[in-house]
């Protein structure tokens, strides 16, 4: 039991390592809005490059806030593997289900032009 | 909230016989909850059945009158519900619950309270959803409820909200029962019985309660849109408001193809118990079986708008649906070769269980055949809508499912009751039903090819559909007499049938091991296990045969309390769900919200053993 | 884990896990198919309103009772600011285990009762943000953006009340002394499904208010 009791010491992550996650989350967050508002206004700067991709940098930074989260605050990270299969595998199910609907919905529009 | 505590040692006395209708009403004991499913979906059942009967005699002869329009079309739209709902699921929730701890070695499920929650829930949403029929407005616009038929506008009446309000009721109660079978089957498990060698009506358990747990939600949320249109003037299904009720399709799709699998795949479970046990041979090729289920549920999610080629969704989606249709056929085949390798080369016990299993592998390979035809979209635009489809989904929903769970129903009513039900009035039934379903089915295909359509009340002389039309309600009559001659076996059999011991059919797995009926504690020694088949291993090392368990006094066994919060949370839900039927009523659902928390309090901060 | 010190008092498990907490992660899976969902119906209308108002774009609506045109509707800033809230209390109610998983009493009451705070305020947040959109012209029924813009945020907010009070009741149990170390893993479920609400707006920020 101590050795088991040392070893989860060693790799239970404490409140300073909580503490910079949720700076991190923070700053991504900021990043998020900074990337809308550049992508908004066209005389700032960045803005031709950001424009263009918003869509694809909002997705990459929320990807990895819900992977930080997920990770250190659900405890995924140390936690049996069983935890993380429990919430990957409902997690793909969902994406195929929201990218099958949205190309589902944009060819039908593109074949039959709405009325 | 406690987990079940395995072989407590203490001074507790045994715990009592319980009786009494207070002692149903407070049960947190799987098996009493698994026979409280199984009466209750039965009589569904035979709900179900009448109205198909009732179908049929309309149906018997061209434009006759017997059924208004409007009334057969509550008919076939409660025929449908009920036998998917209130029938086939229920039904196999009573497998699920009654074998589910006996098969892995375990007192009870993972949460006794929860699944008694389960059943209230489900009973209560049946009575809702038949309740429609006092108001003259059950539902009435097919079970898929297409948009925007379902639309104010169109379904002015309250038939589609019973039908909404109805299915998120049993909703609830699925996805409760999802999670707490799925956490009994992964955490359970009797000592050594790894993953690999739980049986496969486990197995199929198992993957069917993951479906459950990714399809429910999807139209949960569908008839959450649906009831927004209707009473809330939302336009999510409304053209007029820019909606599109081809969404309602993939919504409803989405979730209902994962649920045609769902209806199946325990019966799978069931069949690949049977076969082995009555060919004296294990299944064959055991792995191949777990892994074609996990890929059939999987795919089954990729699959859903096989129903939809009519809607014009382009050549695109057409192709990607159709291939993966026609994918799916493969994990299905390989079940279907291992069931026969199971059998060939095997003792064949003929008795009334295995009649149905070989029955089913049967039948089921017809209902697949017809299935792997409407995969190709140019094909299907011919058969969809028409009664070739009805012949396809009743060969496998009665073929398959049905004759699975009837096998069952005879392999384990042993086990369940302490009787054996009559080996004579089983065979009886059997080929009464054999003739009676394919009279009433078969013909279906032919009149699907010539034209007939569905869901039409009535049919002109001189089409060419009257002398199967004819020949299917003669086949209805015969299949629901076939139903008579179960129901007056099991009453028989209850009142005086041979007294069954422990092991009647050489079973390989752990529920045989234990006394019929089983004991309230299931297992006076928490088996252990190192293999598949586990009895058939023990018998093995026995010498041939294992004596009687003897009955125990069970002292020192400590089981879950009986507890009135699952039922009174229960009412609160329907009543909450209640709510949003008629007009809205606010205060029947704060009422229902107050009650169910009030029940979830005093459910959660319940002692355990009281 | 070095904080299940409660493992001796129940039975061994199958996978050695806690039955309820595999409960909650199961339960959590299937959520995120309802939460898919009602996401997906929130992308397939977007762009498809026949009227106003519109979430980025200036348009034709109808204001007290005649067609003007209506403003974008959306407030970044408000919704940034519930966003960062909702961030933080996630970080709050992992102090608030600690605490609990380490005995200590005040940095579990604390913290906790940091975390309901922080959820109340986003609650109170979304309930001024839907005030805000109806005095703009933004009703449940004025349009399909609205239509799927509310229902989808109204389950996200249902969902952040019924976690609210899922929280108190535990404070409520910590303030009484009765969750010790043994008991942690109350919190620790309460916590998961306050993280999964939390990760569920992770995803409705971005595609509800900033995505094109």
């Amino acid at each position: 039991m101590d050795a088991q009791v040392a070893t989860h010491e060693h790799a239970h992550p404490g409140p300073a390592l909580y503490l910079r996650v949720a700076v991190i989350l923070f700053v991504m967050t900021a990043l998020e809005v900074l990337a809308f508002e550049v992508s908004h206004r066209a005389g700032w700067p960045m803005h031709a490059l950001v424009e263009p991709l918003l869509n694809e940098i909002l997705i990459i930074l929320s990807a990895a806030k819900f992977a930080l989260v997920a990770m250190f605050y659900m405890h995924l990270k140390q936690d049996s593997k069983i935890f993380s299969g429990l919430f990957v595998f409902p997690l793909i199910i969902a994406a195929v289900l929201i990218v099958a609907l949205l190309l589902l919905f944009s060819y039908l529009r593109l074949l039959h032009p709405a009325a | 909230m406690s987990t079940i505590a395995m072989g407590h040692a203490g001074t507790d006395a045994a715990p009592a016989e319980k009786k009494g209708l207070w002692s149903w009403i407070t049960t947190v004991d799987h098996k009493r909850i698994g026979i409280l499913y199984g009466v209750t979906a039965f009589l569904f059942f035979l709900l179900g059945g009448l109205e198909a009967l009732l179908i049929r005699w309309q149906l018997g002869a061209p434009d006759k009158t017997f059924l208004s329009p409007e009334a057969y079309n509550q008919l076939f739209t409660m025929h449908g519900t009920t036998m998917i709902f209130l029938g086939v699921m229920p039904l196999s929730a009573m497998f699920f619950n009654y074998f589910i701890p006996l098969q892995i070695g375990a007192r009870d499920v993972a949460f006794p309270r929860l699944n008694a929650y389960s059943y209230w829930v489900f009973l209560f949403g049946g009575l809702v959803l038949n309740a429609s029929f006092l108001f003259n407005a059950a539902p009435d616009m097919g079970w898929f409820a297409y948009a925007n038929l379902t639309s104010k506008q169109f379904s002015p009446g309250l038939n589609v909200d019973f039908w909404i309000i109805g299915l998120q009721i049993l909703g609830v109660a699925s996805l409760a029962a999802a999670v707490n079978f799925f956490v009994t089957i992964i955490n359970l498990r009797a000592p050594g019985m790894k993953m690999m060698r739980m049986p496969m009506f486990v197995w199929m358990s198992l993957i069917t309660q993951v479906l459950l747990l990714l399809a429910f939600p999807i139209i949960t949320v569908a008839l959450v849109l649906l009831m927004l249109d209707r009473n809330f003037g939302t336009h999510f299904f409304v053209p007029s408001g820019g909606g599109d009720p081809v969404l309602w399709q993939h919504l409803f799709w989405l979730f209902g193809h994962p649920e045609v699998y769902i209806l199946i795949l325990p019966a799978f479970g069931v069949v690949s118990e049977i076969l082995p046990v009555f060919s004296r041979k294990p299944l064959f090729g055991y792995a191949a079986m777990v892994f074609s289920g996990c890929f059939i549920a999987f795919l089954g999610f990729g699959v859903w708008s096989h129903h939809m080629f009519a809607t014009g969704m382009g050549p695109m989606a057409d192709t990607v649906f159709s291939l993966g249709t026609m994918l799916i056929a493969i994990p299905t085949g390989v079940k279907i070769f291992n069931w026969i390798g199971t059998v060939w080369g095997g003792s064949i016990q003929f008795k009334t269980p295995m009649y149905f299993a070989l029955g089913f592998v049967a039948m089921f390979i017809i209902g697949g055949l017809s299935g792997v035809m409407h995969a190709s979209p140019p094909a299907d635009l011919q058969q969809t809508d028409s009664y070739f489809i009805v012949a396809h989904f009743h060969y496998v929903l009665f073929g398959g499912s049905i004759f699975a769970l009837t096998a069952g129903a005879y392999y384990w009513f042993p086990k369940m009751t302490g009787r054996m039900l009559s080996e004579s009035l089983g065979k009886l039934h059997f080929w009464l039903m054999f003739l009676g379903f394919n009279l009433t089915f078969a013909p279906m295909h032919i009149l699907g090819l010539n034209g007939m359509p569905r869901r039409v009340y009535t049919y002109s002389a001189g089409m060419g559909f009257e002398f199967w039309n004819a020949v299917e309600t003669a086949g209805s009559l015969i299949l629901g007499f076939s139903f008579l001659v179960f129901i007056i076996n099991i009453l028989k059999s209850l009142r005086s049938g041979a007294v069954a011991p422990a092991d009647p059919w050489h079973g390989a797995t752990l529920e045989w091991s234990i006394p019929s009926p089983p004991q309230e504690w299931n297992f006076a020694v928490e088996p252990t296990v190192d293999g598949r088949d586990p009895l058939w291993e023990e018998r093995r090392k026995a010498g041939g045969t294992l004596p009687e368990p003897a009955r125990v006094s069970g002292a020192g066994i400590h089981l879950p309390s009986p507890s009135y919060w699952p039922i009174i949370t229960a009412f609160g839900t329907a009543m909450t769900l209640v709510g949003f039927l008629m007009h809205v009523t606010l205060w029947v659902i704060l009422a229902g919200v107050a009650i169910t928390m009030l029940g979830i309090f005093s459910w959660a901060f319940e002692p355990a053993d009281h | 884990m070095a904080h299940d010190t409660a493992h001796a008092m129940h039975p061994p498990t199958a996978t050695g896990l806690d039955t309820r907490k595999l409960a909650i992660w199961t339960f959590i899976g299937s959520e995120c198919l309802f939460f898919a969902t009602l996401i997906s119906n929130y992308l397939v209308y977007k762009g498809h309103s026949l009227v106003g108002p519109l979430p980025h774009e200036t348009s034709q609506c109808m204001l007290h009772g005649q067609m003007s045109t209506c403003e974008p509707i959306f407030e970044i800033p408000l919704v940034t600011f519930g966003t960062a809230v909702l961030l933080f209390s996630s970080f709050f109610v992992v102090l608030a285990l600690n605490g609990a998983q380490h005995g200590n009493r005040k940095k579990l009451i604390g913290w906790l009762s940091a975390t309901v705070v922080c959820g109340l305020f986003f609650v109170g947040m979304q309930v001024y943000e839907f005030t805000h959109f109806y005095h703009k012209g933004l009703g449940y029924t004025t349009n399909l953006f609205g239509s799927s813009f509310y229902t989808l945020t109204g389950f996200h907010g249902t969902h952040v009340t019924l976690g609210v009070i899922w929280l108190a009741t535990v404070l409520v149990l910590a303030i009484r002394g009765k969750l010790p170390p043994e008991k942690s893993l109350n919190l620790e479920i309460a916590a998961l499904y306050w993280h999964f609400v939390d990760v569920v707006w992770i995803v409705i920020f971005p595609v509800v208010y900033l995505m094109r």
